[in-house]
């Protein structure tokens, strides 16, 4: 291509640019469906041109075999420098007579400073507040309602799917708050020692939240799973944690640490459900020294 | 009228030499080296579109009632948060295609980085002396990682708020000072106090990006000063003269170009393919979740690692002391992170090689850096490909537990074989190359070639 030829075509280029660019303002003072897309090739029209016209421009106006140069890299340190500079360093320290004295004296105050302009940063949440990770809202005798608020009746609850629960006239979007709940055949549950009595009917209610990394237990027995897996499951979305509900929500695959807090549940004279008590430990995931059972428990 | 405006500033800046050295400051010409360019370009068109987004988001939690014009979410409560982006999507005119250019861009942009980073590590452009630009470039692509982490948890959306919620649990599993450090990020227990958009905002759209921008400028300025690597060109003695385009005019164009190219690629994604539609999504609570989760594909690596990791807590009487979530998402990005880091010092240890370095390496040339860093990288990989398990059982119908079993095992066997065979590629490349130069030399050798 001569190099007419070239500014001709770059020309040409340039004229589309300004072609997509007004088209991208006539565009946008409408209010079209798709404007998005419309906006989108107008605007991305008018780039892709101007990168295609600068490219052509580089290499047909500036060819690289032609326009190549070669040069020395520069040199790889510079002794003189370092050397002044270094002497004017060793000098001015010389200058000084009780050199420990004042080092150790600039060290307290530079390590008072600092931690005088870091310890606001104290005020940023209740660092040692650890007791609130074990809040729970669930207490003895406390309701389960649904997510419109209608407390869950126990001849509601079917086999094969499960229901979100949360207390009764509390907060719900707390991690300690929602509670899934499954049917199961009584004749299938085998819970841990000491929770006799917890699954009125069949009827069993964990902490929604999982114990690995605090997602939601939003799948219940994915069907994927019954062949490697036989009987019900939670399984938890996230990292795919799955806790067997029959027994105690203990894990049975996937990485969450510890069982999913059980709430022992009972089912009042009006046949609602409600709590029989607290979660068995602390809800979501684990941090450094956290109990992983209720000490009462 | 170019002249008497040089003059006028030269006269007040002085910096007419200054301006003479960069317009003739050599760029060696190898396509590989625009990975670099295209992130920095990406980076811009972040900050550009970044900028635009700010002024109509509103970083907080309060609740509101959404009345935009996407009818399906009409009447519903939400954060200010989410609302904001849904006007940003529905009502504020070329909206939706600002915030999805910004997404994508931010894909783009660690991608960039990642590819850039392999082609400096297996030319060994990291050596002596620029293993600082090689450091601080580590340290930029870790900054985007938490930077785009932060961009998508601030829009309150519900996978958002799972990705927060795994943040925040991977935080805590920290041993010893997790719990407090959530509680001073977080300001109590998740899901938060307020304050927390209000950290995570400044963080996003200053913090962050100053620090990204300073890394970048020392970068560059890194590299200005000690000059690019080259690859070797016959004739020329490689280490010691550089052969390039100069910045005016041959590569101005050229380099304006790609920025153009860059640009117009993430507006037509940004127009066309659809990225992150937070409506479908819905606003988050902590009680809900959805199946098929996947982040931003840059944290792919991370939500393979926790979902590698068997079940176990490190348990002593009845209390949890190093919960699990801490080996893949503290354990094992601190690994990749250190070995990057350490790399460059390490090989000088193990090779005793300390001379200054301006030419590159093929990957040829060294075979064992070549096989380790093939090893480290099919090591990420796999665990990479392990957060995607429940995309291919979705696809594929490979049962996910057998997947999760198939990468427990391959995550430390596959990166033996893949770096063993890199070994032997490199080995009989170079043994052709040795038949090749002497076949040529025999060919140009008159007697034997009678």
């Amino acid at each position: 291509m001569s190099r007419r030829r070239a500014e001709l075509l770059v020309a040409v280029l340039l004229l589309g640019v300004a072609a997509c660019a007004v088209m991208f303002i006539v565009v946008y003072a409408q209010s079209w469906a798709h404007l998005t897309q419309y906006l989108a090739l107008c605007l991305g029209g008018a780039l892709a041109l101007l990168g295609a016209a600068l490219i052509l421009a580089g290499e047909k106006l500036f060819p690289a075999e032609e326009e190549a140069v070669e040069e020395d890299y520069p040199p790889t340190e510079h002794p003189m420098e370092q050397y002044e500079a270094n002497q004017l360093l060793a000098e001015t320290a010389e200058r000084f007579t009780r050199k420990r004295l004042l080092a150790g004296a600039a060290t307290a105050a530079g390590a008072a400073l600092g931690a005088a302009l870091v310890v606001p940063a104290a005020s940023l949440g209740p660092l040692l507040d650890t007791k609130s990770f074990y809040y729970s809202p669930w207490r003895r005798d406390r309701r389960l309602v649904n997510e419109d608020g209608r407390p869950l009746r126990a001849e509601e609850i079917e086999e094969g799917t499960f229901y979100t629960a949360y207390p009764e006239g509390a907060y719900r979007d707390e991690l300690a708050a929602p509670l899934v709940v499954v049917r199961l055949d009584p004749e299938e549950l085998e819970m841990p020692a000491g929770r006799e009595g917890w699954t009125p009917r069949g009827i069993v209610a964990y902490s929604k939240i999982c114990t690995h990394a605090g997602c939601a237990i939003a799948l219940y027995r994915d069907p994927k799973f019954a062949a490697a897996e036989p009987g019900p499951a939670l399984v938890c979305p996230c990292h795919y944690s799955t806790f067997d509900p029959a027994r105690g929500a203990e894990v049975t695959f996937g990485p969450a640490g510890r069982p999913l807090p059980q709430l022992p549940l009972l089912v009042d004279s009006k046949g609602d459900l409600r709590a029989a008590g607290q979660l068995s430990g602390p809800v979501g995931p684990a941090f450094w020294g956290v109990r992983t059972r209720r000490p009462s428990a | 009228m170019i002249r008497r405006a040089l003059r006028f500033l030269d006269q007040r800046s002085g910096a007419a030499p200054a301006l003479r050295k960069t317009l003739h400051y050599a760029f060696p010409d190898h396509w590989s080296f625009l990975l670099g360019e295209v992130a920095l370009y990406a980076f811009i068109v972040l900050v550009v579109t970044g900028v635009y987004l700010t002024l109509f988001f509103e970083p907080s939690t309060a609740k509101d009632t959404y009345e935009g014009s996407y009818a399906p979410l009409q009447g519903i409560e939400a954060s200010k948060a989410y609302i904001s982006v849904l006007n940003i999507s529905f009502d504020v005119k070329a909206g939706l295609l600002i915030r999805q250019t910004h997404h994508w861009a931010a894909d783009v942009f660690v991608a960039a980085i990642v590819l850039h980073l392999i082609r400096v590590f297996f030319t060994g452009a990291y050596r002596k002396p620029r293993e600082l630009t090689y450091v601080i470039g580590v340290l930029m692509l870790f900054t985007a990682l938490l930077e785009g982490y932060l961009g998508y948890s601030l829009v309150d959306d519900l996978l958002s708020g799972m990705g927060l919620a795994i943040g925040y649990a991977v935080g805590l599993s920290i041993p010893f000072v997790g719990a407090n450090l959530m509680l001073a990020i977080f300001g109590r227990p998740f899901p938060g106090a307020p304050e927390l958009w209000s950290r995570m905002y400044i963080a996003h759209v200053l913090i962050l990006p100053l620090l990204i921008g300073g890394l970048l400028t020392a970068h560059l300025a890194l590299v200005a000063s000690r000059r690019h690597t080259q690859f070797r060109r016959k004739r020329v003695p490689s280490e010691v003269k550089l052969v390039g385009l100069p910045a005016f005019p041959a590569q101005a164009p050229r380099s304006l170009g790609l920025l153009a190219a860059v640009a117009a690629a993430l507006v037509l994604l940004g127009g066309l393919v659809q990225i992150n539609p937070i409506w479908l999504w819905g606003p988050y609570h902590v009680s809900q979740g959805t199946n098929g989760a996947q982040p931003d594909w840059y944290l792919g690596w991370l939500i393979g690692a926790l979902r590698l990791v068997p079940h176990f807590d490190v348990v002593v009487w009845n209390r949890t002391l190093v919960p699990n979530p801490f080996w893949g998402g503290i354990l094992f990005p601190t690994v990749v992170l250190v070995a990057l880091l350490a790399w460059p010092w390490l090989e000088q240890r193990a090779t005793g090689d300390r001379r200054f370095h301006n030419a590159l390496d093929r990957p040829r040339d060294a075979p064992l850096r070549t096989a380790i860093g093939a090893g480290f990288l099919t090591w990420v990989v796999m665990v990479f490909m392990a957060g995607a398990s429940d995309r291919m059982l979705v696809w594929l119908g490979i049962s996910y537990m057998s997947q999760i079993w198939f990468y427990r095992v391959a995550v430390w066997i596959v990166p033996f074989v893949a770096g063993f065979i890199a070994w032997r590629i490199c080995l009989g490349l170079k043994a052709m190359e040795e038949v090749e130069a002497e076949r040529a030399r025999a060919e140009a050798d008159p007697e034997i070639a009678l």
